[in-house]
């Protein structure tokens, strides 16, 4: 299984590789992708430099273009294609059919990775993008228990990917429109979720508040940390009772299932985060990659090292991590 | 303008559909979609159900009856139902995953593309309508100013417009996941969530800590809280390019809905302003209520 990782930045993709990444996937700076965050993503130069990093350690390197095309802004999301072609990615990320369907007739010689954006959780979905644009890889979305993911790599012939450790989105990923809800600007359209120019703290009655767009998201005690005001992760009134009504701070991680994403044949785990820091991508990264060798050594006797637990437990949202739609139980 | 009825988005008891559609069935509508949308363990009507429920609806309604697919498909059992719903042999029927997509064009079959399809633009339409799209159903995000501008540049991309069906009234189908939010919010495990939803037939709200009025809580799906309601803004509907106005079914009322929008077509000055948001069709927070909006 290939390990796949995320950079925002040249020092994250330069960690990503020096800690053994398989491939590493980065987007422009712009809102050609999901994570059209301030201050995030790669310039130009800062691009050559890292594929030059990268290809000097024999590495991948992914460029993702998937957010969904405006009609407005139509050239740059053609630019973008034009632009990872133009280097040579080794594959190209994206959801839209729109902007796969330019790739694939411009490009045909570009690698093709449908994104988890893309939502296609079946396989009579992913023969629709094998069919008509030849895709050599789709993301699964978060949505899937371990058997169901079985069921959609036992009934196709695409290479799966899927989602290993990180945040959780608790929707179908590419079928979540809460953020424009509240503020306007969703991750299908403007690769955000949540933005962080909608976000307003304050302190009420002494209690730090969390607002997005002035819609009151969770307002904490002084013994309780505070985390990002990402929607669906606040405390909500449901039937009189406040709690987490959708879901609760935390992240996926799924060592534990190392074993069985290898029997399914899933060619490849990523580790979401292009948001984050360096140094968060630098210790995801040896931790996964030191999991995943002990796994290939000895694949009868894998087990998580606690250590390893304890690396990615720190680096967690609300320092809790589950293993989400994959465990039944979750659902 | 025509006027269509959307799938019902709740969880109801059989008697209660099957009255629905009897009272729908003498209303001026021009398209009335069935069928489960949001989670295939509702299954009040199973899919045969549904089906003999649309023919008898069909004898009874000049409406064209159309049968829509569910949304979001995890399971194997979802996929042999969702494909012998494409094989119906008698209506059109509306794909909201691209399952549904795959297996009709394998069919060559002429469907419409339901508003949890994410079709965008003019060059995403152009590979729907190649697919064989005849209606398109703009993700409910979508502002009429994004749908003027997809519309123009499938024009210049020389394809022929498909019609082109606006969310106009209901609470806006938002969000999809693998959780049951119903289920959590009666402490009960998916698995044994005991079609909890039933009980709730326009939903769950889901109200901030200060007790506005966020989301509504609909099974595996989260909607608005607010009423999405374009009535006011309805001269700019046609304007955009909009054919088709799609009412969303709630608990109660919708005949007054109907024909509210039936007389307003029928040439009704607009109300200038309305109860409800409106807000994703001025290209703002979809929450918002554009005051504005009978001026538009």
């Amino acid at each position: 299984m290939q390990l796949v990782c995320p950079a925002g930045s040249l020092p994250a993709l330069k960690a990503a590789v020096r800690q053994g990444a398989d491939a590493i996937y980065v987007g422009f700076k712009d809102d050609t992708n999901a994570r059209h965050f301030a201050g995030l993503n790669l310039t130009d130069k800062q691009l050559e430099s890292g594929l030059d990093f990268i290809r000097q350690n024999q590495k991948k390197l992914y460029i993702a273009v998937n957010t969904y095309a405006q009609p407005e802004g139509w050239e740059r999301w053609q630019r973008a294609v034009d632009h990872a072609a133009a280097l040579g990615v080794d594959a190209l990320i994206a959801a839209d059919p729109g902007v796969l369907a330019y790739a694939s007739k411009k490009h045909p010689q570009l690698n093709l990775h449908l994104s988890v954006q893309g939502s296609a959780t079946n396989a009579p979905a992913l023969a629709f993008y094998k069919e008509r644009y030849n895709i050599k890889r789709a993301v699964l979305p978060r949505v899937l228990s371990l058997t169901q993911v079985k069921q959609v790599a036992e009934s196709t012939n695409v290479p799966i990917e899927v989602f290993a450790f990180g945040s959780l989105c608790i929707m179908a990923e590419g079928r979540c429109h809460l953020s424009s809800y509240l503020t306007g600007e969703s991750p299908n359209l403007c690769g955000v979720c949540s933005p962080a120019k909608a976000v307003r703290w304050s302190n009420d009655e002494g209690k730090l508040t969390s607002r997005l767009n002035e819609v009151l998201i969770d307002r904490y005690e002084e013994d309780e940390s505070a985390g990002y005001p990402t929607l669906c992760k606040g405390r909500f009134i449901v039937n009189g009772k406040r709690f987490h009504a959708l879901e609760e701070p935390t992240s996926l991680d799924t060592m534990d299932l190392i074993p069985e994403l290898a029997k399914i044949g899933v060619s490849a785990v990523k580790i979401e985060g292009r948001q984050r820091s360096p140094a968060y991508t630098e210790q995801v990264t040896r931790v996964w990659r030191a999991a995943l060798d002990s796994y290939r050594r000895n694949p009868e006797k894998f087990s998580v090292d606690p250590q390893w637990r304890q690396t990615l437990a720190g680096l967690s949202e609300g320092s809790q991590t589950t293993l989400g739609a994959y465990h039944r139980a979750w659902q | 303008m025509k006027l269509s009825l959307g799938p019902i988005l709740f969880f109801w008891p059989r008697a209660k559909v099957e009255t629905f559609y009897q009272e729908m069935a003498e209303q001026p509508l021009d398209y009335i979609y069935m069928g489960e949308t949001v989670c295939a363990k509702r299954r009040e009507l199973n899919l045969d159900a549904w089906i003999g429920l649309a023919k008898e609806t069909q004898q009874q309604s000049k409406a064209q009856i159309l049968l829509s697919g569910l949304t979001l498909i995890e399971a194997n059992s979802e996929i042999g139902a969702l494909k012998r719903l494409c094989e119906n042999g008698e209506f059109t029927v509306e794909a909201n995953d691209m399952a549904a997509v795959q297996f009709l064009a394998e069919r060559k079959l002429p469907f419409v593309g339901g508003p949890a399809l994410n079709i965008y633009s003019g060059n995403t339409l152009a590979e729907f309508i190649d697919s064989g799209m005849q209606r398109w159903s703009p993700p409910v995000e979508v502002s009429g100013t994004m749908i003027k501008a997809a519309l123009k540049q499938l024009d210049e991309l020389g394809v022929a417009r498909p019609e082109v069906e606006v969310f106009a009234y209901g609470h806006l189908p938002l969000a999809y996941s693998a959780r049951c939010f119903t289920a959590r919010a009666e402490n009960r495990p998916k698995d044994d969530c005991q079609l909890c939803c039933i009980n709730y037939s326009e939903g769950i709200p889901l109200l901030s800590q200060e007790g506005q009025e966020v989301f509504t809580i609909n099974g595996i799906q989260t909607m608005s809280a607010e009423v999405n309601n374009l009535l006011a803004d309805f001269p700019s509907l046609a304007e955009v390019g909009a054919d088709v106005a799609r009412l969303s079914p709630r608990a109660e009322g919708m005949l007054e809905v109907v024909q509210a929008w039936d007389r307003v077509r029928n040439g009704q000055q607009p109300p200038l302003a309305v109860q409800g948001c409106n807000g994703y069709w001025h290209g703002r927070p979809g929450m918002v209520t554009a005051e504005e909006a009978g001026l538009c």
